[in-house]
């Protein structure tokens, strides 16, 4: 199945390439600029629970790409790169797909406010870096 | 490795992995893209954001009547702890000034690096006090243009009137293993952090 991207036509953008770009992907998500609940951060690794099926009515096709891109884990900021899409629009098609129970999303380690920070993750960073 | 284009960390197992961040901030052209490059397994990623700004009290904003919507963008790499453990590396831009509004972008980062050209260091004042202010635990690097570096540490720590805390190291973003060296810089303050407020009561 080939999906072609969002490509605006001329009909549908006013205000030229710029106001395009803006407003274009929020169409993506049916007008929604909120996302529907919190569990999504820059860093929050998503992988789909299966694989995706083959051909399935998603509200936009870009669902069936995010399910695709998050087959093995990936982080939210990295899906949006992908799919070359604000990462607010991308979080509000991943809150469809966590309410559909077709992804499932997994915090980043919190170290909010350094005392929940441990010295075995500092450490463990701190070895890795010493190996690149 | 660099140039790779793979949108899932190479991790042996499907199981998720942790994932932490680190900030790399600083003033327009200082390196921050270029040090997330060096040390990046992929090569840097870049995501934008719509913001809609509106009711701020900039000078730049005003008679300006509407709201006015911008974008913000995020380069961004990637360094595979292990196979439970990634760490991402966010370079805020440079370039425009509401990077600050990017929610979720200083929340829950282990801490950050500032980026400093020794030649216009005013240009990371920013981002210096963005870091104090909330406390976030940074260091500030040095990027030598083509990696000469005229000033010591101590009188760069000086001029930005640091506190002794705060280290101050002296890179040259474009190699990887003096980027390294500045995140490791980071990860020892904040061990540092760490083992002080260990060892003191309350």
């Amino acid at each position: 199945m080939s999906v072609p991207p969002y490509a605006p036509t001329a009909g549908e953008v006013s205000g030229g390439d710029e106001a395009g770009r803006l407003v274009r992907p929020f169409a993506l998500t049916g007008g929604r600029t909120r996302p529907s609940r919190a569990d999504f951060t820059l860093i929050t690794t998503v992988t789909a629970v299966d694989p995706p099926p083959e051909r399935t009515a998603w509200p936009q096709p870009e669902h069936g790409r995010i399910l695709r891109l998050c087959a093995r884990p990936v982080a939210v900021a990295e899906l949006a790169a992908h799919l070359d899409l604000p990462v607010s629009v991308v979080v509000i098609m991943l809150c469809d797909l966590l309410e559909a129970g077709l992804i499932t999303a997994r915090p980043p380690r919190s170290v909010t406010g350094a005392h929940d920070l441990d010295l075995d993750l500092l450490q463990k960073v701190r070895d890795g870096l010493g190996r690149i | 490795m660099a140039g790779s284009d793979t949108a899932a960390p190479p991790a042996a197992s499907a199981a998720a992995p942790d994932t932490v961040k680190i900030l790399i901030a600083g003033g327009f052209g200082v390196g921050k893209t270029t040090m997330v490059g060096a040390v990046s397994e992929i090569t840097p990623l870049r995501t934008e954001e719509p913001l809609t700004v509106a009711g701020l009290d900039v000078d730049d904003l005003k008679g300006i009547e509407e709201k006015r919507a911008t974008t913000v963008a995020l380069d961004f790499g990637r360094i595979t702890i292990g196979d439970d453990l990634v760490l991402y590396l966010f370079g805020t831009p440079g370039q425009q000034r509401f990077w600050f509004m990017w929610n979720d972008l200083a929340i829950g980062a282990l801490g950050a690096v500032v980026l400093i050209d020794v030649r216009r260091p005013e240009s990371s004042f920013a981002a210096v006090d963005f870091f104090e202010r909330r406390g976030i635990p940074f260091v500030v690097a040095v990027n030598g243009f083509h990696g000469v570096h005229p000033y010591p540490t101590e009188e760069i720590r000086e001029s930005l009137a640091l506190p002794e805390s705060v280290p101050v190291v002296l890179c040259d973003a474009r190699e990887r293993a003096s980027c390294r060296d500045v995140l490791i810089a980071l990860i020892d303050r904040l061990i540092d952090e760490f083992t002080l407020r260990s060892a003191s009561p309350g």
